[in-house]
Protein backbone atom coordinates (compact mmCIF):
# COMPACT_ATOMS: atom_id res chain seq x y z
CA UNK A 1 0.00 0.00 0.00
CA UNK A 2 1.20 3.49 -0.73
CA UNK A 3 1.18 6.13 1.96
CA UNK A 4 -0.31 8.69 -0.48
CA UNK A 5 -3.36 6.49 -0.76
CA UNK A 6 -4.33 7.31 2.79
CA UNK A 7 -4.70 11.06 2.35
CA UNK A 8 -6.96 12.89 -0.04
CA UNK A 9 -6.00 16.57 -0.13
CA UNK A 10 -2.79 18.55 -0.18
CA UNK A 11 -3.51 19.77 3.35
CA UNK A 12 -3.93 16.28 4.64
CA UNK A 13 -0.71 15.28 2.88
CA UNK A 14 1.13 18.09 4.57
CA UNK A 15 -0.22 17.19 7.97
CA UNK A 16 0.60 13.55 7.38
CA UNK A 17 4.24 14.53 7.12
CA UNK A 18 4.23 16.63 10.26
CA UNK A 19 4.60 15.29 13.71
CA UNK A 20 1.32 15.09 15.59
CA UNK A 21 0.55 16.74 18.96
CA UNK A 22 2.57 15.84 21.97
CA UNK A 23 5.53 14.59 19.88
CA UNK A 24 3.70 11.52 18.61
CA UNK A 25 5.18 10.35 15.26
CA UNK A 26 3.68 11.48 11.94
CA UNK A 27 1.12 9.47 10.03
CA UNK A 28 3.66 8.21 7.51
CA UNK A 29 6.20 7.32 10.17
CA UNK A 30 3.56 5.34 12.03
CA UNK A 31 2.53 3.63 8.85
CA UNK A 32 6.08 2.71 7.95
CA UNK A 33 6.89 1.51 11.44
CA UNK A 34 3.81 -0.65 11.37
CA UNK A 35 5.22 -2.48 8.39
CA UNK A 36 7.48 -4.48 10.65
CA UNK A 37 10.89 -5.90 9.90
CA UNK A 38 11.62 -7.39 6.49
CA UNK A 39 13.24 -10.50 7.94
CA UNK A 40 10.06 -12.56 7.95
CA UNK A 41 8.91 -11.44 4.50
CA UNK A 42 12.32 -11.93 2.90
CA UNK A 43 12.81 -15.28 4.58
CA UNK A 44 9.40 -16.53 3.55
CA UNK A 45 9.89 -15.34 0.01
CA UNK A 46 13.26 -17.01 -0.24
CA UNK A 47 12.00 -20.33 1.10
CA UNK A 48 8.96 -20.25 -1.12
CA UNK A 49 11.08 -19.70 -4.23
CA UNK A 50 13.51 -22.36 -3.13
CA UNK A 51 10.62 -24.77 -2.74
CA UNK A 52 9.49 -24.00 -6.28
CA UNK A 53 12.89 -24.79 -7.73
CA UNK A 54 13.38 -27.86 -5.55
CA UNK A 55 10.04 -29.23 -6.71
CA UNK A 56 11.55 -29.50 -10.20
CA UNK A 57 14.31 -31.73 -8.89
CA UNK A 58 11.78 -33.75 -6.95
CA UNK A 59 9.60 -34.30 -10.01
CA UNK A 60 12.52 -35.35 -12.18
CA UNK A 61 13.85 -37.71 -9.52
CA UNK A 62 10.39 -39.18 -8.99
CA UNK A 63 9.89 -39.86 -12.70
CA UNK A 64 13.30 -41.46 -13.01
CA UNK A 65 12.61 -43.62 -9.97
CA UNK A 66 9.23 -44.79 -11.27
CA UNK A 67 10.71 -45.61 -14.66
CA UNK A 68 13.51 -47.65 -13.16
CA UNK A 69 11.12 -49.45 -10.83
CA UNK A 70 8.66 -50.22 -13.62
CA UNK A 71 11.33 -51.59 -15.89
CA UNK A 72 13.18 -53.67 -13.32
CA UNK A 73 11.98 -56.99 -14.81
CA UNK A 74 13.29 -56.01 -18.20
CA UNK A 75 16.54 -54.68 -16.74
CA UNK A 76 17.08 -58.02 -14.96
CA UNK A 77 16.32 -60.03 -18.07
CA UNK A 78 18.34 -58.14 -20.67
CA UNK A 79 20.78 -55.99 -18.75
CA UNK A 80 22.62 -53.28 -20.62
CA UNK A 81 22.28 -55.19 -23.89
CA UNK A 82 18.70 -53.92 -24.03
CA UNK A 83 19.92 -50.60 -25.43
CA UNK A 84 21.92 -52.15 -28.28
CA UNK A 85 19.77 -55.12 -29.25
CA UNK A 86 18.11 -54.76 -32.64
CA UNK A 87 15.29 -57.26 -32.21
CA UNK A 88 11.87 -56.29 -30.91
CA UNK A 89 9.73 -59.40 -30.93
CA UNK A 90 6.93 -59.47 -28.36
CA UNK A 91 5.77 -62.90 -29.52
CA UNK A 92 9.01 -64.65 -28.64
CA UNK A 93 9.70 -62.28 -25.75
CA UNK A 94 12.82 -60.67 -27.17
CA UNK A 95 13.12 -56.97 -26.58
CA UNK A 96 15.79 -54.47 -27.68
CA UNK A 97 15.56 -50.68 -27.85
CA UNK A 98 18.17 -49.82 -30.46
CA UNK A 99 15.85 -49.40 -33.50
CA UNK A 100 13.73 -46.98 -31.49
CA UNK A 101 16.69 -45.01 -30.16
CA UNK A 102 18.03 -44.85 -33.71
CA UNK A 103 14.67 -43.75 -35.12
CA UNK A 104 14.25 -41.08 -32.47
CA UNK A 105 17.72 -39.63 -32.95
CA UNK A 106 17.70 -39.73 -36.75
CA UNK A 107 14.22 -38.26 -37.18
CA UNK A 108 14.96 -35.47 -34.69
CA UNK A 109 18.37 -34.56 -36.10
CA UNK A 110 17.03 -34.55 -39.66
CA UNK A 111 14.21 -32.33 -38.48
CA UNK A 112 16.73 -29.91 -36.95
CA UNK A 113 18.77 -29.95 -40.14
CA UNK A 114 15.74 -28.75 -42.06
CA UNK A 115 14.15 -26.50 -39.45
CA UNK A 116 17.14 -24.52 -38.14
CA UNK A 117 18.20 -22.77 -41.36
CA UNK A 118 14.58 -22.05 -42.19
CA UNK A 119 13.84 -20.73 -38.70
CA UNK A 120 16.90 -18.48 -38.70
CA UNK A 121 15.92 -17.25 -42.16
CA UNK A 122 12.45 -16.38 -40.92
CA UNK A 123 13.89 -14.60 -37.87
CA UNK A 124 16.45 -12.65 -39.89
CA UNK A 125 13.79 -11.58 -42.34
CA UNK A 126 11.42 -10.53 -39.56
CA UNK A 127 13.94 -8.55 -37.52
CA UNK A 128 16.17 -7.06 -40.19
CA UNK A 129 14.31 -6.79 -43.47
CA UNK A 130 10.58 -7.12 -43.14
CA UNK A 131 8.59 -3.93 -43.78
CA UNK A 132 7.17 -2.84 -40.44
CA UNK A 133 3.47 -3.40 -41.20
CA UNK A 134 4.11 -7.04 -42.19
CA UNK A 135 6.13 -7.86 -39.10
CA UNK A 136 3.23 -8.38 -36.71
CA UNK A 137 1.11 -10.61 -39.00
CA UNK A 138 4.03 -12.83 -40.02
CA UNK A 139 5.27 -13.38 -36.48
CA UNK A 140 1.71 -14.06 -35.41
CA UNK A 141 1.37 -16.68 -38.13
CA UNK A 142 4.61 -18.44 -37.18
CA UNK A 143 3.54 -18.54 -33.58
CA UNK A 144 0.14 -19.84 -34.58
CA UNK A 145 1.91 -22.85 -36.08
CA UNK A 146 3.04 -23.72 -32.56
CA UNK A 147 -0.51 -23.75 -31.27
CA UNK A 148 -1.83 -26.41 -33.68
CA UNK A 149 -2.33 -29.76 -31.91
CA UNK A 150 0.06 -32.42 -33.13
CA UNK A 151 -2.70 -34.78 -34.21
CA UNK A 152 -3.77 -32.14 -36.71
CA UNK A 153 -0.25 -32.07 -38.09
CA UNK A 154 -0.44 -35.84 -38.29
CA UNK A 155 -3.69 -35.74 -40.26
CA UNK A 156 -2.31 -33.11 -42.60
CA UNK A 157 0.78 -35.22 -43.09
CA UNK A 158 -1.25 -38.34 -43.86
CA UNK A 159 -3.48 -36.64 -46.40
CA UNK A 160 -1.13 -34.10 -47.97
CA UNK A 161 2.50 -34.80 -47.19
CA UNK A 162 2.42 -38.58 -47.72
CA UNK A 163 0.99 -38.44 -51.27
CA UNK A 164 3.29 -35.54 -52.08
CA UNK A 165 6.24 -37.54 -50.85
CA UNK A 166 5.19 -40.64 -52.74
CA UNK A 167 4.42 -39.01 -56.07
CA UNK A 168 6.70 -35.96 -56.30
CA UNK A 169 9.36 -35.32 -53.64
CA UNK A 170 10.43 -38.94 -53.34
CA UNK A 171 10.92 -39.60 -57.06
CA UNK A 172 12.75 -36.28 -57.40
CA UNK A 173 15.14 -37.14 -54.56
CA UNK A 174 15.68 -40.60 -56.01
CA UNK A 175 16.62 -39.10 -59.37
CA UNK A 176 18.93 -36.37 -58.05
CA UNK A 177 20.38 -37.86 -54.87
CA UNK A 178 19.71 -41.56 -55.35
CA UNK A 179 23.44 -42.21 -55.74
CA UNK A 180 24.04 -41.36 -52.06
CA UNK A 181 22.06 -44.43 -51.02
CA UNK A 182 19.93 -42.40 -48.62
CA UNK A 183 17.04 -42.27 -51.03
CA UNK A 184 16.31 -45.69 -52.43
CA UNK A 185 14.15 -48.77 -52.10
CA UNK A 186 10.41 -48.83 -52.07
CA UNK A 187 8.86 -45.43 -51.43
CA UNK A 188 5.36 -45.61 -49.98
CA UNK A 189 5.34 -42.02 -48.86
CA UNK A 190 5.53 -42.92 -45.20
CA UNK A 191 8.84 -43.38 -43.45
CA UNK A 192 11.72 -41.65 -41.75
CA UNK A 193 11.96 -38.70 -44.14
CA UNK A 194 8.25 -37.88 -43.99
CA UNK A 195 8.36 -38.02 -40.20
CA UNK A 196 11.38 -35.70 -40.15
CA UNK A 197 9.66 -33.19 -42.41
CA UNK A 198 6.56 -33.04 -40.26
CA UNK A 199 8.77 -32.70 -37.16
CA UNK A 200 10.69 -29.89 -38.84
CA UNK A 201 7.46 -28.01 -39.49
CA UNK A 202 6.38 -28.53 -35.90
CA UNK A 203 9.57 -27.22 -34.30
CA UNK A 204 10.04 -24.33 -36.73
CA UNK A 205 7.89 -21.83 -34.80
CA UNK A 206 9.59 -22.25 -31.44
CA UNK A 207 13.08 -21.94 -32.90
CA UNK A 208 12.23 -18.96 -35.05
CA UNK A 209 10.39 -17.06 -32.35
CA UNK A 210 13.19 -17.53 -29.84
CA UNK A 211 15.77 -16.57 -32.45
CA UNK A 212 13.73 -13.48 -33.25
CA UNK A 213 13.60 -12.50 -29.58
CA UNK A 214 17.34 -12.79 -29.02
CA UNK A 215 18.13 -11.01 -32.29
CA UNK A 216 15.89 -8.12 -31.30
CA UNK A 217 17.80 -7.88 -28.02
CA UNK A 218 21.12 -7.24 -29.77
CA UNK A 219 21.78 -3.50 -29.44
CA UNK A 220 21.71 -1.24 -32.51
CA UNK A 221 25.29 -0.21 -31.73
CA UNK A 222 26.51 -3.66 -32.77
CA UNK A 223 24.74 -3.37 -36.10
CA UNK A 224 26.20 0.08 -36.61
CA UNK A 225 29.69 -1.14 -35.74
CA UNK A 226 29.45 -3.67 -38.55
CA UNK A 227 27.82 -1.28 -41.04
CA UNK A 228 30.46 1.37 -40.39
CA UNK A 229 33.11 -1.11 -41.46
CA UNK A 230 31.47 -1.41 -44.86
CA UNK A 231 29.48 -4.55 -44.12
CA UNK A 232 26.66 -5.49 -46.47
CA UNK A 233 23.29 -6.31 -44.98
CA UNK A 234 24.03 -10.02 -44.71
CA UNK A 235 27.53 -9.42 -43.31
CA UNK A 236 26.04 -7.06 -40.75
CA UNK A 237 23.51 -9.69 -39.72
CA UNK A 238 26.23 -12.32 -39.54
CA UNK A 239 28.85 -10.54 -37.44
CA UNK A 240 26.76 -7.86 -35.76
CA UNK A 241 23.63 -9.83 -34.88
CA UNK A 242 23.77 -13.62 -35.26
CA UNK A 243 27.20 -13.85 -33.66
CA UNK A 244 25.99 -11.96 -30.62
CA UNK A 245 22.76 -13.90 -30.46
CA UNK A 246 24.26 -17.35 -30.95
CA UNK A 247 23.84 -18.62 -27.41
CA UNK A 248 20.19 -17.68 -27.35
CA UNK A 249 19.71 -19.27 -30.75
CA UNK A 250 21.26 -22.52 -29.54
CA UNK A 251 18.89 -22.35 -26.59
CA UNK A 252 15.98 -22.17 -29.02
CA UNK A 253 17.37 -25.06 -31.04
CA UNK A 254 17.68 -27.18 -27.90
CA UNK A 255 14.06 -26.48 -27.02
CA UNK A 256 13.03 -27.47 -30.54
CA UNK A 257 15.12 -30.62 -30.30
CA UNK A 258 13.45 -31.51 -27.02
CA UNK A 259 10.08 -31.22 -28.67
CA UNK A 260 11.20 -33.32 -31.64
CA UNK A 261 12.60 -36.10 -29.47
CA UNK A 262 9.39 -36.50 -27.53
CA UNK A 263 6.85 -35.83 -30.27
CA UNK A 264 4.53 -38.81 -30.51
CA UNK A 265 1.26 -38.43 -32.36
CA UNK A 266 2.24 -36.90 -35.69
CA UNK A 267 5.32 -39.08 -35.97
CA UNK A 268 3.40 -42.26 -35.21
CA UNK A 269 0.97 -41.45 -38.01
CA UNK A 270 3.61 -41.20 -40.73
CA UNK A 271 6.81 -42.99 -39.74
CA UNK A 272 5.59 -46.50 -40.66
CA UNK A 273 6.07 -48.05 -37.20
CA UNK A 274 8.47 -50.78 -38.10
CA UNK A 275 11.40 -51.47 -35.76
CA UNK A 276 14.18 -51.60 -38.31
CA UNK A 277 17.34 -49.74 -39.15
CA UNK A 278 17.62 -48.87 -42.82
CA UNK A 279 20.00 -46.62 -44.68
CA UNK A 280 17.28 -45.34 -46.98
CA UNK A 281 15.25 -42.51 -45.51
CA UNK A 282 12.24 -43.72 -47.49
CA UNK A 283 12.15 -46.84 -45.33
CA UNK A 284 9.77 -46.95 -42.36
CA UNK A 285 11.15 -46.62 -38.87
CA UNK A 286 9.95 -46.36 -35.31
CA UNK A 287 10.63 -44.01 -32.41
CA UNK A 288 10.75 -44.47 -28.65
CA UNK A 289 7.69 -42.32 -28.11
CA UNK A 290 5.70 -43.98 -30.90
CA UNK A 291 6.26 -47.53 -29.71
CA UNK A 292 5.09 -46.66 -26.23
CA UNK A 293 1.94 -45.01 -27.56
CA UNK A 294 1.21 -47.84 -29.98
CA UNK A 295 1.87 -50.91 -27.87
CA UNK A 296 1.16 -49.93 -24.29
CA UNK A 297 -2.53 -50.76 -24.40
CA UNK A 298 -1.96 -54.16 -25.99
CA UNK A 299 1.11 -55.19 -24.02
CA UNK A 300 0.46 -58.63 -22.59
CA UNK A 301 2.73 -60.10 -20.00
CA UNK A 302 4.89 -58.43 -17.39
CA UNK A 303 8.09 -58.57 -19.38
CA UNK A 304 6.50 -56.83 -22.38
CA UNK A 305 5.14 -54.09 -20.14
CA UNK A 306 8.42 -53.79 -18.34
CA UNK A 307 10.30 -53.51 -21.65
CA UNK A 308 8.02 -50.66 -22.67
CA UNK A 309 8.76 -48.94 -19.36
CA UNK A 310 12.44 -49.31 -20.12
CA UNK A 311 11.80 -47.73 -23.53
CA UNK A 312 10.44 -44.78 -21.56
CA UNK A 313 13.59 -44.79 -19.48
CA UNK A 314 15.64 -44.82 -22.68
CA UNK A 315 13.73 -41.79 -24.00
CA UNK A 316 14.36 -40.03 -20.71
CA UNK A 317 18.08 -40.78 -20.92
CA UNK A 318 18.37 -39.87 -24.60
CA UNK A 319 16.74 -36.52 -23.93
CA UNK A 320 19.05 -35.76 -21.03
CA UNK A 321 22.12 -36.88 -22.95
CA UNK A 322 21.32 -34.89 -26.07
CA UNK A 323 20.65 -31.77 -24.03
CA UNK A 324 23.88 -32.18 -22.11
CA UNK A 325 25.82 -32.66 -25.33
CA UNK A 326 24.27 -29.56 -26.86
CA UNK A 327 25.17 -27.47 -23.82
CA UNK A 328 28.69 -28.85 -23.83
CA UNK A 329 28.96 -27.80 -27.44
CA UNK A 330 27.86 -24.25 -26.64
CA UNK A 331 30.30 -24.09 -23.79
CA UNK A 332 33.17 -25.32 -25.94
CA UNK A 333 32.43 -22.86 -28.76
CA UNK A 334 31.95 -19.80 -26.60
CA UNK A 335 34.59 -20.48 -23.99
CA UNK A 336 36.51 -17.29 -23.21
CA UNK A 337 34.16 -14.98 -25.07
CA UNK A 338 31.46 -13.23 -23.09
CA UNK A 339 28.00 -14.55 -23.73
CA UNK A 340 26.28 -11.28 -24.33
CA UNK A 341 26.85 -7.71 -25.37
CA UNK A 342 27.98 -5.48 -22.53
CA UNK B 1 45.66 9.42 -47.50
CA UNK B 2 42.65 11.50 -46.76
CA UNK B 3 40.35 13.33 -49.14
CA UNK B 4 38.60 16.67 -48.73
CA UNK B 5 34.86 16.74 -48.01
CA UNK B 6 32.55 19.28 -49.60
CA UNK B 7 29.01 19.39 -48.29
CA UNK B 8 26.42 21.29 -50.33
CA UNK B 9 22.84 22.07 -49.27
CA UNK B 10 22.59 19.12 -46.95
CA UNK B 11 19.18 18.66 -45.34
CA UNK B 12 18.18 15.84 -43.05
CA UNK B 13 14.97 14.77 -41.37
CA UNK B 14 13.82 12.36 -38.69
CA UNK B 15 10.18 11.95 -39.66
CA UNK B 16 8.86 15.53 -39.72
CA UNK B 17 11.70 16.85 -37.62
CA UNK B 18 13.90 18.90 -39.97
CA UNK B 19 17.10 18.07 -38.13
CA UNK B 20 19.65 19.62 -40.52
CA UNK B 21 18.90 22.69 -42.60
CA UNK B 22 20.96 23.72 -45.62
CA UNK B 23 24.41 22.81 -44.39
CA UNK B 24 27.28 24.01 -46.58
CA UNK B 25 30.96 23.59 -45.75
CA UNK B 26 34.30 22.35 -46.96
CA UNK B 27 36.62 20.26 -44.83
CA UNK B 28 40.14 20.10 -46.28
CA UNK B 29 42.01 16.83 -46.70
CA UNK B 30 44.32 15.55 -43.94
CA UNK B 31 42.98 18.00 -41.40
CA UNK B 32 40.91 17.60 -38.30
CA UNK B 33 37.60 19.43 -38.22
CA UNK B 34 35.78 19.84 -34.93
CA UNK B 35 32.02 20.21 -34.65
CA UNK B 36 30.63 21.86 -31.55
CA UNK B 37 27.20 22.92 -30.39
CA UNK B 38 24.62 22.19 -27.70
CA UNK B 39 23.02 18.73 -27.40
CA UNK B 40 20.34 18.00 -29.96
CA UNK B 41 21.58 20.59 -32.47
CA UNK B 42 22.26 17.92 -35.10
CA UNK B 43 25.99 17.19 -34.86
CA UNK B 44 25.51 13.43 -34.74
CA UNK B 45 22.99 13.58 -37.54
CA UNK B 46 25.47 15.55 -39.65
CA UNK B 47 28.28 13.08 -39.05
CA UNK B 48 25.99 10.15 -39.79
CA UNK B 49 25.10 11.74 -43.12
CA UNK B 50 28.78 11.61 -44.05
CA UNK B 51 28.85 7.80 -44.14
CA UNK B 52 25.17 7.34 -45.00
CA UNK B 53 24.49 5.80 -41.63
CA UNK B 54 21.66 8.30 -41.20
CA UNK B 55 19.48 6.47 -43.71
CA UNK B 56 19.66 3.18 -41.78
CA UNK B 57 17.03 4.65 -39.49
CA UNK B 58 13.68 3.83 -41.13
CA UNK B 59 12.15 7.24 -40.41
CA UNK B 60 15.21 9.21 -41.55
CA UNK B 61 15.76 11.01 -44.87
CA UNK B 62 18.44 13.25 -46.33
CA UNK B 63 18.93 15.42 -49.44
CA UNK B 64 21.83 17.41 -50.82
CA UNK B 65 25.30 16.46 -51.91
CA UNK B 66 28.40 15.29 -50.10
CA UNK B 67 31.57 15.11 -52.21
CA UNK B 68 34.50 13.14 -50.88
CA UNK B 69 37.31 13.95 -53.23
CA UNK B 70 35.70 13.35 -56.62
CA UNK B 71 33.08 11.00 -55.30
CA UNK B 72 29.50 12.12 -54.71
CA UNK B 73 28.64 9.67 -51.95
CA UNK B 74 24.89 9.97 -52.47
CA UNK B 75 25.05 9.57 -56.27
CA UNK B 76 28.08 7.59 -57.30
CA UNK B 77 28.29 4.94 -54.62
CA UNK B 78 26.25 2.52 -52.55
CA UNK B 79 26.19 3.00 -48.76
CA UNK B 80 28.43 -0.04 -48.36
CA UNK B 81 31.02 1.39 -50.76
CA UNK B 82 30.94 4.69 -48.90
CA UNK B 83 31.46 3.03 -45.54
CA UNK B 84 34.41 1.06 -46.84
CA UNK B 85 36.15 4.39 -47.37
CA UNK B 86 34.88 6.21 -44.31
CA UNK B 87 35.71 4.89 -40.86
CA UNK B 88 33.52 5.72 -37.88
CA UNK B 89 34.05 5.74 -34.14
CA UNK B 90 30.97 5.99 -31.97
CA UNK B 91 30.33 7.72 -28.68
CA UNK B 92 30.09 4.49 -26.74
CA UNK B 93 32.79 1.96 -27.58
CA UNK B 94 31.16 -0.90 -29.49
CA UNK B 95 33.71 -3.68 -29.97
CA UNK B 96 32.30 -7.06 -30.99
CA UNK B 97 32.13 -8.87 -27.63
CA UNK B 98 32.23 -12.36 -29.11
CA UNK B 99 35.45 -11.68 -31.03
CA UNK B 100 39.02 -11.56 -29.79
CA UNK B 101 40.96 -8.31 -29.93
CA UNK B 102 42.70 -9.54 -33.06
CA UNK B 103 39.46 -10.56 -34.74
CA UNK B 104 37.90 -7.20 -33.91
CA UNK B 105 40.64 -5.33 -35.72
CA UNK B 106 40.63 -7.79 -38.61
CA UNK B 107 36.85 -7.79 -38.95
CA UNK B 108 36.65 -5.00 -41.54
CA UNK B 109 39.12 -6.71 -43.85
CA UNK B 110 37.70 -10.18 -43.29
CA UNK B 111 34.23 -8.88 -44.14
CA UNK B 112 35.56 -8.01 -47.53
CA UNK B 113 36.96 -11.47 -48.02
CA UNK B 114 40.56 -10.68 -47.11
CA UNK B 115 42.21 -13.89 -45.91
CA UNK B 116 46.00 -13.51 -46.22
CA UNK B 117 47.23 -14.34 -42.70
CA UNK B 118 50.60 -12.65 -42.96
CA UNK B 119 49.19 -9.37 -44.22
CA UNK B 120 46.36 -9.51 -41.68
CA UNK B 121 48.89 -9.93 -38.88
CA UNK B 122 50.76 -6.92 -40.17
CA UNK B 123 47.67 -4.75 -40.55
CA UNK B 124 46.41 -5.68 -37.09
CA UNK B 125 49.71 -4.76 -35.52
CA UNK B 126 50.03 -1.52 -37.47
CA UNK B 127 46.46 -0.47 -36.66
CA UNK B 128 46.87 -1.26 -32.98
CA UNK B 129 50.12 0.69 -32.95
CA UNK B 130 48.47 3.66 -34.64
CA UNK B 131 45.72 3.48 -32.05
CA UNK B 132 48.35 3.44 -29.29
CA UNK B 133 47.00 0.17 -27.97
CA UNK B 134 49.58 -2.35 -29.18
CA UNK B 135 51.79 -2.42 -26.11
CA UNK B 136 48.85 -2.95 -23.80
CA UNK B 137 47.27 -5.87 -25.65
CA UNK B 138 49.99 -7.53 -27.69
CA UNK B 139 50.27 -10.47 -25.29
CA UNK B 140 46.65 -11.50 -25.42
CA UNK B 141 45.56 -10.50 -28.88
CA UNK B 142 43.78 -13.76 -29.55
CA UNK B 143 42.99 -14.75 -25.99
CA UNK B 144 41.01 -11.79 -24.76
CA UNK B 145 37.60 -10.71 -25.96
CA UNK B 146 37.16 -7.22 -27.36
CA UNK B 147 34.83 -6.44 -24.48
CA UNK B 148 37.10 -7.62 -21.69
CA UNK B 149 39.43 -4.60 -21.77
CA UNK B 150 38.81 -1.21 -20.15
CA UNK B 151 36.51 1.39 -21.70
CA UNK B 152 39.38 3.57 -22.87
CA UNK B 153 41.11 0.57 -24.39
CA UNK B 154 37.86 -0.51 -26.04
CA UNK B 155 37.54 2.89 -27.68
CA UNK B 156 41.11 2.71 -28.97
CA UNK B 157 40.32 -0.80 -30.20
CA UNK B 158 37.38 0.64 -32.12
CA UNK B 159 39.71 3.26 -33.59
CA UNK B 160 42.15 0.51 -34.59
CA UNK B 161 39.28 -1.42 -36.14
CA UNK B 162 38.31 1.64 -38.17
CA UNK B 163 41.92 2.28 -39.22
CA UNK B 164 42.52 -1.30 -40.35
CA UNK B 165 40.56 -0.77 -43.56
CA UNK B 166 42.74 2.28 -44.32
CA UNK B 167 39.88 4.78 -44.63
CA UNK B 168 40.15 8.15 -46.31
CA UNK B 169 37.96 9.83 -43.74
CA UNK B 170 37.57 9.11 -40.04
CA UNK B 171 34.35 10.20 -38.33
CA UNK B 172 34.38 10.45 -34.55
CA UNK B 173 31.17 11.23 -32.68
CA UNK B 174 32.18 12.36 -29.19
CA UNK B 175 34.77 9.58 -29.05
CA UNK B 176 35.99 10.50 -25.58
CA UNK B 177 32.83 11.57 -23.81
CA UNK B 178 32.31 8.18 -22.16
CA UNK B 179 35.94 7.98 -21.04
CA UNK B 180 38.04 9.07 -18.08
CA UNK B 181 40.47 12.02 -18.43
CA UNK B 182 43.57 9.84 -18.94
CA UNK B 183 41.95 7.84 -21.72
CA UNK B 184 40.60 11.08 -23.15
CA UNK B 185 44.02 12.62 -23.41
CA UNK B 186 45.33 9.44 -25.04
CA UNK B 187 42.60 9.67 -27.65
CA UNK B 188 43.39 13.33 -28.25
CA UNK B 189 47.09 12.59 -28.77
CA UNK B 190 46.00 9.91 -31.14
CA UNK B 191 43.83 12.25 -33.20
CA UNK B 192 46.73 14.65 -33.37
CA UNK B 193 48.94 11.88 -34.79
CA UNK B 194 46.33 10.53 -37.17
CA UNK B 195 45.30 13.71 -38.88
CA UNK B 196 48.42 13.82 -41.02
CA UNK B 197 47.11 10.73 -42.81
CA UNK B 198 43.34 10.93 -42.55
CA UNK B 199 40.67 13.55 -42.85
CA UNK B 200 39.13 13.60 -39.42
CA UNK B 201 35.73 14.90 -38.42
CA UNK B 202 35.25 14.98 -34.67
CA UNK B 203 32.19 15.94 -32.69
CA UNK B 204 33.01 17.17 -29.22
CA UNK B 205 31.43 18.91 -26.26
CA UNK B 206 34.82 19.83 -24.98
CA UNK B 207 36.10 23.20 -26.24
CA UNK B 208 39.67 22.55 -25.14
CA UNK B 209 39.57 19.32 -27.08
CA UNK B 210 38.45 21.14 -30.21
CA UNK B 211 41.12 23.77 -29.69
CA UNK B 212 43.83 21.16 -29.19
CA UNK B 213 43.18 18.86 -32.13
CA UNK B 214 41.32 20.69 -34.88
CA UNK B 215 42.41 23.13 -37.58
CA UNK B 216 38.84 24.15 -38.31
CA UNK B 217 35.75 24.26 -36.18
CA UNK B 218 32.06 24.41 -37.08
CA UNK B 219 29.40 25.64 -34.67
CA UNK B 220 25.95 24.09 -34.96
CA UNK B 221 22.76 25.41 -33.43
CA UNK B 222 19.21 24.09 -33.91
CA UNK B 223 20.04 22.20 -37.07
CA UNK B 224 21.90 25.06 -38.77
CA UNK B 225 25.59 25.67 -39.13
CA UNK B 226 26.06 29.08 -37.67
CA UNK B 227 29.76 29.53 -38.25
CA UNK B 228 32.65 27.61 -39.76
CA UNK B 229 36.20 28.95 -39.51
CA UNK B 230 39.73 28.30 -38.35
CA UNK B 231 39.63 27.01 -34.80
CA UNK B 232 41.64 29.86 -33.29
CA UNK B 233 39.32 32.36 -34.94
CA UNK B 234 36.19 30.66 -33.61
CA UNK B 235 37.60 30.64 -30.12
CA UNK B 236 39.18 34.07 -30.04
CA UNK B 237 37.22 36.20 -32.45
CA UNK B 238 33.94 34.63 -33.60
CA UNK B 239 31.91 36.53 -36.19
CA UNK B 240 28.48 35.49 -34.95
CA UNK B 241 27.08 36.64 -31.64
CA UNK B 242 25.56 33.20 -30.99
CA UNK B 243 28.93 31.49 -31.40
CA UNK B 244 30.44 33.88 -28.90
CA UNK B 245 27.64 33.25 -26.43
CA UNK B 246 28.14 29.51 -26.74
CA UNK B 247 31.89 29.40 -26.34
CA UNK B 248 31.86 31.83 -23.46
CA UNK B 249 29.33 29.57 -21.80
CA UNK B 250 26.39 31.92 -21.86
CA UNK B 251 24.11 29.11 -23.01
CA UNK B 252 24.12 25.44 -23.97
N1 LIG C 1 16.86 8.17 -33.82
C1 LIG C 1 16.21 9.34 -33.80
N2 LIG C 1 14.88 9.37 -34.03
C2 LIG C 1 14.22 10.56 -34.03
N3 LIG C 1 14.78 11.74 -33.82
C3 LIG C 1 16.10 11.78 -33.58
C4 LIG C 1 16.88 10.58 -33.56
N4 LIG C 1 18.17 10.91 -33.30
C5 LIG C 1 18.19 12.25 -33.17
N5 LIG C 1 16.95 12.79 -33.33
C6 LIG C 1 16.61 14.19 -33.27
O1 LIG C 1 17.43 14.91 -34.14
C7 LIG C 1 17.88 16.10 -33.54
C8 LIG C 1 19.39 16.17 -33.59
O2 LIG C 1 19.95 15.11 -32.83
P1 LIG C 1 21.49 14.77 -32.85
O3 LIG C 1 21.99 14.83 -34.23
O4 LIG C 1 21.65 13.49 -32.13
O5 LIG C 1 22.11 15.95 -31.99
P2 LIG C 1 23.53 16.09 -31.29
O6 LIG C 1 24.39 14.95 -31.72
O7 LIG C 1 24.03 17.42 -31.75
O8 LIG C 1 23.28 16.10 -29.82
C9 LIG C 1 17.34 16.12 -32.13
O9 LIG C 1 16.24 16.99 -32.10
C10 LIG C 1 16.88 14.71 -31.88
O10 LIG C 1 15.72 14.72 -31.11
MG1 LIG D 1 25.25 13.38 -30.56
Amino acid sequence: MQPQGMVSSADAAASALEAGDGGSPSLIRTFLQGRGSSAVADGTFRNLMMLCSLSIFAIVAFIAWELVKGSSASIHEFGFAFFRTETWDPVSGEFGAWPFIYGTLVSSLLALLMAVPLAIGVAVFLTEMCPRPLRGPISFLTELLAAIPSVVYGLWAVFVLVPLMRDHIGPFLLKTLGWTGFFGGYNMGIGMLTASIILAIMILPIISSITREVMTAVPISQREAALALGATRWEMVRIGVLRNARIGIVGGVILGLGRALGETMAVTMVIGNSPQIAKSLFAPGYTLASVIANEFSEATGDLYLSALMEIGLALFLVTILVNALARLLVWAVTRGAPARVA
Amino acid sequence: MGVGIRVTNLNAWYGDNHTLQDINLHMPANNATALIGPSGCGKSTFVRCLNRMHETNPIARATGSVMMGDLDIYKDASPVEVRRRVGMVFQRPNPFPTMSIYDNVASGLRLNGFRNRRVLDEVVERSLRSAALWDEVKDDLKRKSGASISGGQQQRLCIARALAVDPEVLLMDEPASALDPVSTSKIEDLIFQLKSQYTIVIVTHNMQQAARVAENTGFFLNGKMIEFAATHKIFTNPTDKRTEDYITGRFG
